[in-house]
């Protein structure tokens, strides 16, 4: 089995090469490479697509790689392989994007990825730090984590699905803030698992051994 | 609920921790990589290294501390020291660092700051402003350690970094630093309230009620220190159990 997380140029990966590759040789689930191929991408088990930045920058980066996004939508939608988006890679399984202007986004998950507007203005922006995962909803992914559990977050946009259905888990900022998204093989995690420590690599390795 | 950060930092000069790390066994207490896994098992919330050395010539020995890092710790990394250029920036991240601090470079070109977080994103870019008392309720920056006066305002020079799309301050008062006297809480309070993006506050820390003062009179979103640490005056865990006890939302446990 072959894991790929996806290199778009869009920040470190080293971590999360790390993390995965980790959590694989701990769990046996084969092997975890970091690639930028199409071809490489389209043949793998499962897809991951990290993202550091701003919206409309990582979706013009990933399409600047030619056939990249093509590829993942084969693998991903076709292939129904199962996929994670980390923090950007994530937002942008939404419909659309309002960072830097309005840009598309995959619309595998329909909704608008839109500024943190905490209700408590005292609340600084970006939402960074360790905050506490409220499970909204059972998934495999899921599995040993608590509702109380703490992630790593750092980000000034968020994810407000169309379906709440969708919303699989949220951390509380002054309001709601969408932590993991979902539906069928797709997940998508706002905080950063390869930086969440022990409840991140869990995650990771609960990935890693899921079959939608 | 979000939780306030407690971040130890780290010294570094030729890939080796300054003056050690003694607060636990080590196999080598000069290495800064064994410190911050013994920090990461210890419940630190993040760690920062400073390359107090940071030439051209042995940025070499610290990609590989970061590399090394970033392979065996799974909690946010922030690198500073000689930092100029958005290039610098990006081989510190490709190296593992998941965020990067700009000083001096910051001061002399506040543009830098700009260039880096358009490439890079807000949320990697940290810029630390070393501050001094001038007069009371008026603070002016300094750089090369503190030995050089710019005549720059903190808190404006604080404000002008956040709109160039700083992702976070990170505050050191230079008449504490080393004091062990407590943060300069009205410096703190000042800049906290002049930006909305966090602030991290450093410089003074000596007993555990200061890292509480940081937080509930500075208005800081995460508290650094080192010596307190470093040679086991306090643990992680009893300085988050001291917070926690004052009322400060703390990530306890996982």
């Amino acid at each position: 089995m072959r894991t790929v997380i996806v290199d778009y140029e869009s920040g470190n990966l080293h971590s999360a090469e790390k993390a995965f590759q980790r959590m694989a040789r701990e769990g046996d689930a084969g092997e975890v490479i970091v690639t930028s191929d199409p071809d490489t991408v389209r043949r793998a088990d499962r897809i991951v697509l990290p993202g550091d930045g701003a919206f409309a920058a990582c979706r013009a980066q990933l399409y600047d790689h030619r056939g990249l996004f093509e590829a993942m939508r084969e693998a991903v939608l076709d292939h129904a392989r199962p996929f994670m988006g980390i923090c950007i890679g994530m937002q942008m399984l939404a419909t659309t994007g309002l960072e830097h202007g309005q840009t598309e986004g995959f619309d595998w998950i329909g909704g608008t990825v839109g500024p943190i507007r905490p209700d408590d203005k005292t609340l600084k922006v970006p939402h960074m730090g360790w905050n506490d995962l409220v499970l909204d909803r059972p998934h495999p992914v899921f599995d040993g984590i608590e509702t109380g559990h703490h992630a790593y977050f750092v980000h000034s946009y968020q994810f407000h699905v169309d379906d709440s259905a969708h919303l699989l888990a949220h951390a509380e900022y002054g309001g709601p803030v969408t932590a993991v998204v979902g539906r069928d093989n797709l997940i998508g995690t706002q905080f950063h698992p390869e930086k969440s420590q022990a409840t991140g690599l869990e995650m990771i390795a609960n990935f890693l051994r899921w079959m939608p | 609920m979000l939780k306030t950060r407690i971040i130890p930092c780290l010294d570094v000069a030729d890939g080796r921790v300054v003056k050690g790390v003694n607060f636990v066994d080590l196999r080598d207490a000069g290495d800064p990589v064994d410190a911050a896994r013994a920090y990461d098992a210890a419940g630190a919330d993040e760690l920062c290294f400073l390359d107090i050395h940071a030439t051209h010539e042995n940025r070499g020995t610290m990609f590989d501390v970061v590399r090394r890092t970033a392979e065996q710790c799974y909690i946010p990394l922030t690198v500073g020291g000689g930092v100029r250029t958005p290039g610098d920036v990006r081989a510190l991240l490709l190296a593992g660092a998941d965020k990067v601090s700009f000083n001096s470079a910051a001061v002399a070109n506040p543009d830098v700051v700009r260039a880096a977080s358009d490439q890079f994103g807000s949320q990697c870019i940290v810029v630390a402003i070393d501050a001094k008392t001038v007069s009371p309720g008026k603070w002016e920056i300094f750089t090369h350690g503190g030995r050089r006066a710019t005549g720059i305002d903190a808190v404006e020079f604080a404000r002008l970094v956040a709109s160039n799309g700083a992702g976070e301050i990170l505050l050191t008062s230079m008449d504490r630093d080393g004091t062990r006297a407590g943060f300069n809480l009205p410096l703190t309070r000042a800049i906290s309230d002049a930006v909305d993006i966090p602030v991290i506050a450093s410089g003074g820390v000596g007993t555990l009620d200061h890292l509480v003062e940081g937080v509930t009179q500075g208005g800081a979103s995460a508290v650094l220190a080192a010596s307190i640490f470093h040679f086991g005056e306090f643990t992680i865990g009893e300085a988050k159990a001291h917070m926690q006890a004052a009322g400060i939302p703390m990530r306890m446990g996982r």
